[in-house]
């Protein structure tokens, strides 16, 4: 059996599972000293008056600064995605020099021989505000008479753009359906928080933060900060989770370099929880409004989508592009005969937003999943039904959908079969009725949701046309070592997800090496020196893709040795079982050998050089297209609004597995998440724009006690577009689960005359929907 | 400045320390047993957790002081004689970790249930961790993996 | 996050504790240290020094009296919530106490130390309120028994006087007859209750001869349901009961915060104040 598809236990576990962890705050420098900084209270307030003196002369401090002793070096934190021509890039100093814009901006530091002292300095720090109005709503926002977040105006960008002809399409359409559905603000709360160690030896720099990105980060800080690229070497080391908030150009990464470049000592810092909830940026914020067309049989004519997207108080490294992700998805597996999309993205004194798990996608997914049930609602048709009516069938693949991208593969089809027999769709609508029947207190709803996500990001050609300043390549590189074991060196960065067993898998395959023998290298410029970093579904897509690549290339590099070693031409050789034959013949040669001649290079032919390594980057054509169909059964409590989650089935296709358990556990964690953004979570601000979640004890994060068992399959209908057939899983989860769960409330509810419920569908939200439907 | 003597995984150690200092930054930086992270402030996640006296609890929320005396077990002591403890050996066979960031306070957590609990129902594993937050699980293999930790305990304890 | 400084004694005697609660009016009173140390770290708190009680033994243990159990101020939850004493004398203690954070709090976390923080959203004040349980305290003066009804005074304010300290509480042991429920309403497994509604009722005859209700997180302080425990007096399982805890939140003032405003927590007091009842009462 090939070692693809196999599910291998972990590599990466008995390290994590005894302690023996590289965590950033675990590290430690020669002379290190510690970082804290003195953090906004104010949402939007004019800084008059810094002091920083009262620190600088307490027990322990080596140094305090104000933004304003920082402003001539610290640049401007940098965003990467201008998504227009005419976008508004404000200014971004790594510390607040002249204005704070959101609470929890920092605006002054303390560099100090312990932790607890540094900690200590910042009560010393005295700092004069003059309170400016705080700018919250969005639609309030753009008001004339709003006051601005910055001199420009609240609006960073409008852009909007349409296929086939819209007007035609709600033009007489006997159902027309207008809703608007709210993205709550979410904290991703990784379970690390951020920390960064930075060091220099006077002429190089060395950073190790909790990132996704090295690769992006070393770049992003030598174009920030001026140091040579070639001086700064960016390490990730076990990093604990992301869901995107790591993905990310930090001020407090610009500053510790900058203030080990000042003081010459290494310096670290380390965020606490609640300093994580103000300051990681946050996902999701947008207002939808969402209008479908549809024949009266059902199919859908055309939709309109206008998003009001929060960007909160600046342009963080793709703030502007999150929300555009989910442009050509709002259309999701539905053929339709025009299409409607246009997106402002507004300013707000509040964290600036960015990628969360999904980023753009689950948004447009909610969307057009909601409005879906509420189609199906109109009909009095069954939610199933109405989509299968609508979406691409398997025969009709590869489909060019009406916002212009091509799905290379799918079975729409196959896998809600699978799902409805899993969940005995039939029985617990049975259930449904009865219970409606009876007047139950405990309604019982059933959510459904199918998904499609444009992942593996992504085509650089597209990510030109879509105006992002890099690309969106990846870098795999093998070394065989002269013992025959092997090197796998990745540009991807992982941070829980397992690469370094599914590379090992691949690369067993491809050079048929023992699983065991293979160890895989990341996360530091230095010795993985190339890559554009784990996010977007991408890592097994794009970056295995490479591995898989460099892997061939090493064979076709062992072919040529091997021809020489037993004297054939390299096409009488076929290469099976981690070894070369000749054909019609015993003769053959190992690649462990080859290694070991290799290295020796007593005997190598001209031309063929003493190494059997190689490198490659992968560039892919175009997008993947995971997709399924997620049902969950929800029990209502009319009395009290109380959601219980009775039963979830998953049914996804992401095409070839290398590790299906992997695969399954990426699943879950996106589902757990999902349904966090249903139920539980969200960021909330007072009306002054005082974070009011700063803490796990407010921003709910759901425990094993408040989910159920998932129960999860697939269907398999490989990728055409890259030799590994793969789709990519990480955002696959979290994208479906979100409307399936609200769908569910909300079909508990409806006999009821209620059509949404605002999430988290907490017990009030509910009991309020109820309330308002009773009077 | 107070004298304590605390035992961390079978060591004993005398250490004078300020009244602030919290056990898990005793542990972490003053004895270098860094395998037990800390994930907030609230003692809501549970990452810190480790065994005092035998028993659960959040190292985050403990004064060293108040550990005066005690015996603590941490992540970095539980396997014997270079073996991994069968709880930990279940996590790794189930995949009930990714990032492991949560892992450490949860296997501790999972042998804190089993403590009166030895063969726990779902529900009990599902209550039993209610206090150690997990974000890349969704929890299905951490409950798997207590089962089947909970399965070799049972059958060590049987053959012993 | 981390605390300021403070400084920290660990007395060996209750009469040196004392002393060094008189030395400033900052000192704090540690025991579990649960609700505290959060409150340190987010700096939240600036106790001048932390006096240890944690290991006087006047303070410890559960302890089976005649008429009534008494509750050692430095048993932790999972002490409480394991005792027979307590299982046995009063069921609604254990019940309550199983449901307070979670097992590792439970473990550090002590009975005396969340009912003097006063919190009203904590889930043993409400208990002790309906159980009419009643606090012991000493000091230099001497001990004084302090009844539930006038312990606690205000938001996180209670009737302990500088240089007093819980020693323990007494919880009446109620007899036959009675049935207990403690329904505590959270969104998540860990979170503070919205409402929390602890019940003793004794039923005779079919009917509900006396009831006890303690509200949590229904007003600055714990609360009793006085008008339902009327209301539910000779009451018969069904409608009647209903209709008698609709009174369930007259005299409450409930707070708005991040996870329900009043009105929606004068409703649940009503629906779960049912619920407890019932249960309580041994309906199907």
């Amino acid at each position: 059996m090939t070692e693809v598809g196999k599910a291998r236990r972990r590599k990466e576990d008995a390290r994590l599972l005894t302690g023996r962890t590289q965590w950033t705050d675990n590290l430690r420098q020669p002379g290190m000293l510690h970082v804290a900084f003195l953090r906004s209270p104010m949402a939007h307030a004019r800084i008059t008056r810094v002091d920083v003196s009262g620190a600088r002369g307490m027990t322990g401090v080596v140094a305090a600064f104000s933004g304003q002793d920082l402003a001539a070096e610290q640049g401007s934190l940098p965003c990467a995605w201008p998504v227009t021509e005419d976008i508004v890039i404000p200014d971004h100093p790594p510390m607040a020099v002249s204005a704070v814009r959101y609470a929890g901006e920092a605006v002054a530091c303390v560099v100090a021989t312990d932790r607890y002292l540094a900690a200590d300095a910042l009560e010393a720090i005295e700092v004069d505000y003059e309170p400016l109005p705080a700018v919250l709503d969005l639609e309030e926002a753009l008001a004339q008479d709003s006051p601005k977040v910055h001199e420009a105006g609240n609006q960073a960008y409008t852009m909007k753009v349409t296929s086939g002809d819209i007007d035609a399409a709600f033009r007489d359409a006997p159902i027309v359906i207008e809703r608007t559905y709210h993205q709550q603000r979410l904290i991703p709360a990784a379970m690390e928080p951020r920390a960064v160690v930075a060091s220099t030896d006077g002429d190089a720099y060395t950073i190790w933060t909790s990132t996704q990105i090295p690769h992006v980060l070393r770049v992003m800080l030598a174009l920030t900060t001026g140091i040579p690229e070639h001086k700064i070497r960016v390490v990730a080391p076990d990093v604990g989770g992301g869901f995107g908030s790591k993905l990310q150009v930090t001020a407090e990464e610009v500053l510790c370099l900058l203030l080990t470049r000042r003081l010459g000592r290494p310096v670290k810092w380390n965020e606490s929880r609640s300093e994580g909830n103000l300051t990681v940026h946050h996902g999701r914020g947008q207002v939808q409004r969402v209008k479908l067309a549809a024949d009266a049989d059902g199919r859908v004519r055309g939709l309109r989508v206008e998003l009001l997207a929060d960007m909160g108080a600046y342009l963080m490294l793709l703030t502007p592009g999150v929300p555009l992700l989910g442009a050509s998805m709002f259309n999701a597996i539905y053929k339709m005969d025009a299409y409607e999309f246009g997106c402002t993205g507004v300013f707000t004194t509040k964290m600036p937003t960015d990628a969360y798990r999904g980023a753009g996608r689950p948004e447009a997914t909610f969307g057009i999943e909601r409005i879906m049930d509420e189609l199906a609602a109109e009909l009095k048709a069954d939610p199933l039904e109405v989509r299968r009516r609508n979406w691409i069938r398997h025969e009709e693949f590869p489909y060019t959908t009406i916002s212009g991208l091509t799905y290379d593969s799918g079975n729409y089809e196959a896998a809600t079969d699978k799902a409805m027999a899993l969940f005995g769709y039939d029985k617990l609508r049975a259930e449904q009725a009865d219970r409606r029947d009876r007047g139950d207190p405990v309604q019982l709803g059933i959510g459904v949701s199918t998904y499609t996500e444009m992942c593996g990001l992504a085509p650089s050609r597209l990510l030109k046309e879509a105006r992002y300043a890099a690309g969106g390549w990846e870098h795999g590189a093998v070394r065989m070592l002269p013992t025959g074991k092997v090197e796998v060196i990745t540009g991807t960065s992982p941070h829980g997800q397992g690469h370094v067993t599914a590379w090992s898998q691949i690369a067993a395959d491809a050079l048929g090496v023992p699983f065991d023998d293979i160890t895989v290298i990341h996360g530091d410029t230095a010795i993985a020196h190339k890559g554009m970093d784990t996010y977007g579904s991408r890592s097994l897509v794009i970056g295995g893709v490479a591995v898989l690549q460099a892997c061939e290339k090493v064979r076709e590099k062992a072919r040529k040795l091997a021809a020489h070693v037993l004297e054939c031409a390299p096409d009488d050789l076929e290469f099976a079982d981690g070894a070369f034959k000749v054909r019609g013949t015993d003769a053959r040669a190992t690649i462990q050998e080859l290694a070991f001649a290799a290295f020796t290079a007593h005997d190598l032919p001209d031309g063929v050089e003493a190494r059997l390594d190689s490198e490659a980057t992968y560039d892919p054509d175009n997008y993947s297209f995971p997709h399924g169909t997620h049902l969950c059964a929800a029990e209502v409590d009319t009395e009290t609004g109380m959601v219980r989650i009775r039963s979830y089935v998953a049914v996804d296709d992401v095409g070839k597995v290398v590790n299906p358990l992997i695969v399954e556990g990426q699943v879950h964690g996106g589902i757990a998440q999902g349904i966090g953004q249903a139920l539980f979570e969200e960021a909330v601000y007072d009306t002054e724009g005082n974070l009011l979640t700063s803490t796990l004890a407010d921003y709910l994060l759901p425990s094993a006690a408040d989910l159920p068992d998932f129960v999860t399959d697939r269907t398999e209908t490989p990728a055409t577009g890259n030799p590994l057939g793969a789709k990519g899983v990480g955002e696959a989860g979290c994208i479906a689960s979100t409307p399936a769960v609200v769908n569910a409330v909300v079909d508990a509810l409806r006999p009821h005359g209620i059509h949404d419920v605002a999430m988290p569908c907490t017990p009030e939200r509910v009991w309020r929907a109820l309330e308002g439907a009773r009077s | 400045m107070p004298r304590i003597t605390v035992t961390v995984d079978g060591i004993t150690y005398q250490e004078d320390v300020e009244p602030r200092l919290l056990l898990v930054h005793l542990l972490r930086e003053r004895l270098g047993r860094t395998g037990t992270p800390v994930g907030c402030d609230t003692s809501n996640c549970g990452a810190c957790t480790v065994m005092l006296d035998g028993k659960s609890a959040k190292s985050c929320s403990v004064l060293a002081v108040q550990a005066d005396g005690c015996d603590v077990v941490t992540i970095e002591g539980l396997g014997a004689n270079g073996s991994m403890h069968p709880m930990q050996r279940a996590f790794h066979e189930e995949h009930a970790l990714q990032c492991g960031y949560c892992t450490p306070g949860m296997v501790m957590a999972a042998i804190d249930l089993l403590r009166d609990t030895p063969e726990p129902s779902e529900e009990a594993i599902r209550e039993g961790l209610e206090g150690n937050l997990c974000r890349c699980t969704g929890y299905c293999n951490i409950v798997r993996a207590v089962k089947r930790g909970a399965q070799e305990m049972g059958q060590a304890v049987r053959t012993s | 996050m981390i605390p300021a400084q403070f400084d920290y004694v660990r007395p060996d005697s209750l009469a040196h504790a004392f002393r060094e609660l008189a030395s400033d009016e900052d000192v704090k009173v540690l025991a579990g240290g649960q609700s505290l140390l959060p409150l340190l770290r987010l700096r939240l708190a600036y106790p001048s020094k932390l006096v240890d009680v944690a290991r006087l033994p006047e303070l410890a243990g559960v302890h089976d009296r005649d008429d009534h159990v008494f509750i050692g101020a430095l048993a932790t939850h999972d002490e409480v919530m394991r005792s027979a004493a307590v299982r046995q004398g009063c069921p609604l203690v254990a019940l309550a106490a199983a449901t307070v954070a979670d097992p590792a709090v439970r473990h550090r976390g002590t009975f005396g130390g969340s009912l003097a923080h006063a919190d009203p959203a904590g889930d043993l004040p409400a208990v002790v309120l309906a159980l009419d349980g009643v606090f012991v305290a000493r000091s230099a003066e001497g001990e004084r028994e302090i009844p539930a009804a006038r312990f606690f005074v205000d938001y996180l304010e209670s009737a302990l006087r500088p240089g007093e300290i819980l020693t323990g509480v007494k919880i009446p042991k109620l007899g036959d007859g009675w049935g207990f429920h403690y329904e505590k309403f959270h969104r998540t497994a860990q979170a503070w209750p919205i409402v929390g509604v602890a019940v003793a009722v004794r039923r005779s005859n079919g009917a509900i001869q006396e009831a006890r209700i303690g509200l949590a997180n229904m007003a600055p302080t714990p609360l009793r349901a006085r008008a339902a425990e009327t209301a539910l007096q000779g009451t018969e399982l069904g409608d009647q009961v209903r209709q008698a805890c609709g009174e369930a939140a007259t005299g409450t003032a409930p707070p708005a915060d991040l996870h329900a405003q009043p009105d929606y927590r004068r409703h649940l007091a009503r629906v779960l104040t049912h619920r407890a009842v019932r249960t309580a009462a041994g309906a199907p």
